[in-house]
């Protein structure tokens, strides 16, 4: 078994290079590989596209690297937490593609499982449609959208093995499935890595073979965006 | 007196029947879930990945791993499941989600809803509208007649970018309910205070009264 288990994320991200494609998994603040991001914070790469349903806050997640200019283009469906986002992109130093949520998982999903592009009915008729490929089927009219690749893929998992099975937890799951099948290179951080066989087969969100390399990753804050109690 | 946001929440809230899934946007329809009556079942979707949504949680309950949509901490309910976002949206644009509920800036006579960009303005995004829009089995827009400059918001025809194009089934007001036909709005319900007459003067679009038009019943 090819050994894919890295000691930290400075070592699993050593070869992300100027403007390469990130697939990003979270949503909000949850579920974000936080060790990866402080790791191309650290290494200084530019020039990235951030595939990733969000874009942190100005001061955690990918609002870290925007804080650094590291970020060229997000790829996302909504970006409301982040004031800095805001000034960069409307001053145009920051390319955004928005994409509806549901389709932005979808072209992730279909670009992970070899499928180029599939026909969705939403955003017709918006916007998001605008010199696409449209097509009526069965009486109803949609658009095509392409999958999406990465040159990597960054993902959080709670638990991992050896061989690269994720098991995530409660909502933290949200992108980070579909995110680990679209990266030529997809490198997993977790709470906890144990040896391939102490996972139960049964209860694996993620398959090993999409993971490339994996690592434990450390000192997790798990920022929360709306700490909301009941009354 | 036009209704309050919990009223016009309270007045969704009859929309939601036992067995439904529904999924709520944020703002008054966030507040739908305080009025469905606790002797309905129903599950209430989060589109980054959980159905079975609860309560806020106590602080002693608090998990950082588990958020709604709008990226507040949660609790679940019995019966709960958490899944892919992948599988979320396929479980909305699939046609298995009974409701949505969602804020609008306008709507016009053929259902078609604006709710995400300003030309000019910051775009925060459209998060999940326009996958929930297109693929709920029942749409139901909540929002103020009219906006801040006292412009009716349900127009004859969307003036800002869609968000959605002919999916809307409803809208609720703080001045009356407002279904979507063929032939445009028809008011069916007022609000207690304020008459058929006015809502229609209040209305851009083309608007008839229904016979059967009544007060909203809000008790």
């Amino acid at each position: 078994m090819a050994n894919k288990v890295f000691t930290d994320a400075t070592a699993a991200l050593n070869d992300v290079f100027d403007g390469a494609t990130l697939v990003v998994g979270g949503f909000g603040l949850c579920g974000i590989p936080e060790n990866s991001i402080q790791a191309l914070l650290d290494k200084g790469v530019k020039g990235l596209t951030c595939v990733s349903n969000n874009a942190g806050v100005d001061e955690w997640g990918l609002g870290l690297l925007l804080k650094t200019r590291q970020i060229k283009k997000m790829v996302s469906s909504y970006v409301g937490e982040n004031a800095l986002f805001e000034q960069l992109y409307m001053k145009g130093e920051l390319e955004v593609e928005f994409v509806p949520q549901g389709t932005l998982a979808e072209r992730i999903r279909a670009g992970g499982a070899g499928i180029p592009a599939f026909y969705t009915p939403t955003g017709v008729g918006t916007p998001v449609a605008d010199g696409k490929e449209t097509r009526m089927i069965d009486g109803r009219e949609y658009v095509l959208e392409r999958g999406i690749k990465g040159d990597f893929a960054l993902v959080k998992a709670w638990k991992g093995d050896t061989f690269g099975n994720l098991i995530f937890r409660k909502s933290a799951r949200n992108f980070n499935p579909m995110a680990a099948t679209a990266g030529r290179v997809t490198i997993a951080e977790v709470e906890e890595l144990v040896p391939a066989g102490e996972l139960d087969p049964d209860q694996i969100h993620t398959p090993g073979v999409y993971v490339q390399r994996i690592f434990q990753g450390r000192d997790y804050q798990k920022r929360i965006e709306q700490k909301t109690l009941s009354k | 007196m036009p209704l309050s946001r919990d009223q016009i929440a309270k007045r969704i809230a009859q929309e939601v029947e036992d067995g439904f899934t529904v999924n709520l946007g944020i703002g008054i329809p966030t507040l739908v879930a305080n009025f469905v009556p606790p002797n309905l079942s129903v599950m209430l979707q989060s589109e980054n990945g959980i159905l079975g949504v609860g309560p806020f949680p106590r602080e002693s309950e608090v998990d950082p791993d588990l958020i709604n949509a709008g990226k507040q901490t949660v609790t679940t309910l019995k019966g709960a499941s958490f899944f892919s976002s992948a599988d979320s949206f396929a479980m909305i644009r699939g046609g298995h989600i009974d409701l949505t509920i969602l804020g609008a800036m306008e709507v016009d006579e053929e259902g078609n809803i604006a709710n995400w960009m300003v030309p000019g303005k910051m775009i925060k995004g459209m998060g999940g509208a326009m996958d929930l829009v297109a693929g709920a089995k029942k749409v139901i827009v909540a929002m103020q007649h009219a906006d801040k400059e006292g412009q009716s918001k349900l127009r004859k025809k969307c003036s800002l970018p869609l968000t959605g194009k002919k999916c809307i089934n409803k809208v609720v007001t703080d001045l009356g309910v407002i279904e979507i036909t063929p032939q445009g709005f028809v008011l069916i319900e007022h609000a207690p205070d304020v008459t058929p007459q006015e809502v229609l003067s209040k209305t851009e679009g083309k608007m008839t009264i229904s016979p059967e038009c009544r007060p909203m019943r809000l008790d």
